[in-house]
């Protein structure tokens, strides 16, 4: 793509203003690095005062400003543009180059000086330079607005989802409080069972929260280690254990041997809680669980395979933002932060893997994670932490 | 207690907020039934005529509700229709500042903001449903 960038040239002497022109007038410059190609659009000033007007009206992006001036002199017009605020490249122009003049300049913010007489090939190496800098800033800005706006809808959902279980706790207090005597002693015990749920839920996701915010700041100091991943698996598997009994879903872990890797145990432990609390929660009564680990080729996989109510393949392809939550007829019973998924996904990025799904409505998810045995290594801070 | 004399259908895609509203309304002495979402509610409309709708404005679509009150009022207009909406909480729109004029094509007998009173929606029950 071709983009016009806004010079303008203040100098006194015409010869000057013209050679200038004539020098950039036809010059394109590609930045393969940003893909990126500039043309120019050049304004010419004779004054200092004649700049500041074109500099409002014109609003170049890039500045060649002669120091020496009738009236206003260069240090001047920069002095100005930086008490109004305004974002532009400078590059100054100075006949006799002093290195007073060249630290004011800097002071205040030129980017670059070219001394007099210079070439039109020096001119271009120069506009070169700054045209770059003015690309690759931009690119820092634009970044860093769009990190701002994910990071702003990551707070509202979240200021939504801790005020949803507040609002339903209050609301059931609230009927304690005026329902009329003689209720049935079963509608306290539904009201208050409920309320326990949400708070509960509100509780995982606080945690849930935490282990994601300490997985993206990368603060907590990771203690890798060889850890055998079937001996974390048992653990993780007597966690879940209960709410499999309660609803009569089997647990079913055969490890061939055992698979030893280098991993931080905390989020070994965190990757398979997770899934295999989902491979319960969204299971049907009496359904099974069935979770594999084993090293293939060069890859090692954890697999958590359900019989549970399965997704359609829009589902699936929601599934792993942030707070996202499938809800349906099926689910709605089934609490969960809607952070589980997101922070799999982050930890077997760390680990330099990813998670897989496939799934079939009515039958069952098969949720897959491999990891990369020799990615351990990689910093958590290396995660791209707004996908 | 006596039989309760009218059925209130409540609509809604959030499990507690249905709960609440069944049992306060039982203890105010009316039959309840519940819908989750926009197809257990036509399911509840064919299965038989309840005396007041309680409905939510956003479900599984952004106008659920007012898709389904305009069903509702089609099929039977003298089934009267509360709509419940937290978007005065979410976004701060209110539906009072809209003038009569464009407030007519909403088919809703009363808007009321979430979070409800219960008792702010027992009185619009009584006031809609006079012999309650």
């Amino acid at each position: 793509m071709v983009e016009t960038l806004r010079v303008l040239i203040v100098d006194d002497e015409p010869g000057m203003r013209l050679a200038a022109e004539r020098t950039l007038r036809q010059f394109q410059i590609d930045f393969p690095d940003l893909e990126a190609r500039l043309e120019f659009d050049i304004r010419q000033a004779a004054s200092g005062e004649e700049g500041l007007e074109v500099i409002q009206s014109f609003q170049p992006q890039l500045l060649l400003l002669d120091h020496k001036l009738p009236g206003l002199s260069g240090l001047d017009v920069l002095e100005r543009i930086v008490a109004r605020k305004i974002e532009l490249h400078t590059v100054m122009i100075t006949a006799y180059a002093s290195l007073e003049t060249a630290i004011r300049a800097t002071k205040l913010g030129a980017f670059d000086f070219l001394a007099k007489p210079f070439t039109p090939e020096e001119l271009r190496m120069t506009v070169r330079k700054a045209a770059h800098h003015y690309l690759l800033q931009r690119r820092a800005d634009e970044l860093a607005r769009e990190k701002r706006q994910i990071r702003f809808q990551f707070l509202s959902v979240l200021a939504h989802e801790l005020k949803a279980p507040i609002a339903a706790v209050e609301g059931y207090l609230c009927l304690l409080k005026d329902l009329p005597a003689g209720v049935d002693p079963q509608t306290y015990a539904q009201v208050v069972d409920r309320s326990l749920l949400r708070i509960e839920g509100m509780r995982k996701l606080i945690f849930d929260l935490l282990d994601l915010t300490r997985i993206e700041s990368g603060q907590k100091k990771r203690e890798l280690a060889d850890h055998d991943l079937v001996e974390i698996a048992r653990l993780s598997l007597e966690t879940v254990q209960p709410s499999a009994d309660a609803r009569g879903i089997t647990l079913a872990f055969e490890p061939a041997g055992s698979v030893v890797m280098t991993v931080d145990r905390g989020e070994i432990e965190i990757i398979l809680n997770n899934l295999l609390s989902n491979a319960v929660k969204y299971n049907r009564d009496g359904g099974r669980v069935t979770l594999t680990i084993a090293r293939e080729a060069d890859r090692v996989w954890i697999r958590v395979a359900d019989t549970g109510i399965g997704m359609t393949p829009e589902e699936v392809s929601r599934l792993f933002g942030e707070f996202v939550r499938i809800k349906n007829e099926q689910t709605r019973k089934i609490l969960g932060s809607g952070l589980g998924l997101s922070i799999v996904r982050r930890l077997a990025h760390l680990y330099g893997g990813e998670v897989t799904v496939a799934s079939t409505p009515g039958e069952g998810s098969t949720f897959s994670v491999w990891l990369n045995p020799a990615g351990a290594g990689g910093a958590a801070t290396a995660v791209e932490p707004t996908e | 207690m006596q039989q309760p004399k009218h059925t209130i259908l409540v609509i809604d895609d959030d499990v507690d907020f249905i709960q609440q509203l069944q049992i306060s309304l039982a203890a105010a002495g009316f039959a309840v039934r519940t819908a989750f979402g926009e197809q257990e509610a036509e399911q509840a409309l064919r299965e038989g005529r309840p005396d007041l709708v309680i409905s939510d404005l956003m479900m599984e679509h952004m106008d659920g509700g007012f898709v389904l009150c305009h069903r509702i009022k089609q099929q039977d207009p003298t089934i009267p229709v509360i709509l419940t909406t937290a978007v005065t909480s979410a976004t701060g729109l209110r539906f009072d500042t809209i003038s009569a004029d464009e407030r007519s094509w909403v088919k809703a007998d009363a808007i009321l903001a979430k979070p409800v009173r219960f008792e702010q929606i027992i009185r619009e029950i009584r006031r809609l449903l006079p012999e309650a």
